[in-house]
């Protein structure tokens, strides 16, 4: 406790001299911004977050996504049936009203299109692979809201998804070391710059958006899946 | 104008955040931190970072309620 405390308050102190030397908030000094945004048109990226993302750190993303991958595989570990539970089929249908199962059909095809959107003009608009995988996974769910758990087993079945994180997770650090090979940094951009705005534009930048979105979205499709298993479909085995 | 629409988002913030601290039931809580979870989207939004509003959107609004309402049902089932 007394080591914590000594600790905490060397870094508390430290994080004051930081904040006291910053520029002010809502002012026009901004070094960070002058230095970001024209490494990012340089590549030809028109999304800047992005090109912070995936250009220019991407290898803190790298370390969020296997952040990602280590719990959605603790989740599983954590939930799979125990020794005294086991596994049955879930109920066929849900009770909901029949307004939440239209409007759960209705929105799920606006869904998948607006995910897919996002996660392939990471580069251009708003968004990138993390934002779109997390979207199209939610509306794959919608057809758990809708009332229709065993349609979405049937649409998710579970080694596939679980193959896909993978691949994902492969496919950047992949991109990482060819970076290496073409470029001499490890996630250097690999491919020509293209026209600033358009679907082929920032080199790289759309690969690792796609390579981040499909690890998320079959990411979090896995995650959901072991909760639902839990409530659904996991039941203690009778005593005796 | 833009001082305006993030003086009435973080407004909406306060009272969103208030109603999921005096949600009794966890079940039902899961259902007020959805909301809260919209309401920073828009904060996000009129603060001009839709990168994070769209993050925020998918996981607080959707993912993270449906987590916490299924694991508390099931800890009730299992009681």
């Amino acid at each position: 406790m007394v080591l914590f405390i000594i600790g905490g308050g060397c870094v508390a102190a430290m994080l004051v001299l930081v904040f006291l030397d910053m520029p002010a908030f809502g002012g026009k000094h901004h070094p960070y911004r002058d230095h970001a945004i024209p490494a990012a048109v340089q590549h030809g990226t028109a999304n800047v977050v992005s090109a912070v993302n995936f250009d220019q750190r991407g290898i803190d993303t790298f370390g969020e996504e296997t952040i990602m991958l280590g719990s959605v595989v603790g989740v599983a570990v954590l939930l799979r049936p125990g020794e005294h539970e086991h596994e049955e089929e879930g109920p066929a249908t849900g009770r909901v009203l029949d307004s939440t199962r239209l409007a759960a059909y209705l929105v799920l095809a606006v869904t998948m299109i607006v995910g897919l959107d996002v996660v392939l003009h990471g580069a251009i608009t708003p968004g990138g692979g993390f934002q779109g995988g997390v979207v199209l996974a939610t509306g794959a769910h919608l057809l758990y809201v809708g009332g229709r758990y065993p349609a979405l087993r049937r649409v998710t079945p579970e080694p596939v998804y679980e193959a896909g994180e993978a691949f994902g997770a492969a496919a950047f650090a992949g991109l990482g070391l060819a970076g290496i090979a073409v470029g001499g940094a490890f996630l250097a951009n690999l491919l020509p710059n293209g026209t600033f705005g358009q679907l082929f534009s920032a080199g790289s930048v759309p690969l690792l958006s796609i390579a981040v979105g499909i690890e998320v979205a079959c990411g979090t499709v896995v995650l959901l899946a072991q909760f639902l298993r839990q409530e659904l479909a996991i039941r203690p085995n009778e005593s005796g | 104008m833009s001082e305006v629409v993030v003086a009435i988002a973080l407004t909406l913030v306060l009272v969103a955040g208030t109603a999921v601290v005096m949600t009794n039931d966890p079940e039902r809580q899961a259902v007020t931190l959805s909301v809260l979870g919209i309401v920073l989207t828009v904060l996000f939004v009129a603060l001009q970072a839709p990168d994070v509003a769209l993050s925020q959107l998918g996981v607080g609004a959707a993912i993270v309620p449906l987590m916490v309402m299924l694991a508390i049902r099931k800890i009730r089932a299992t009681r």
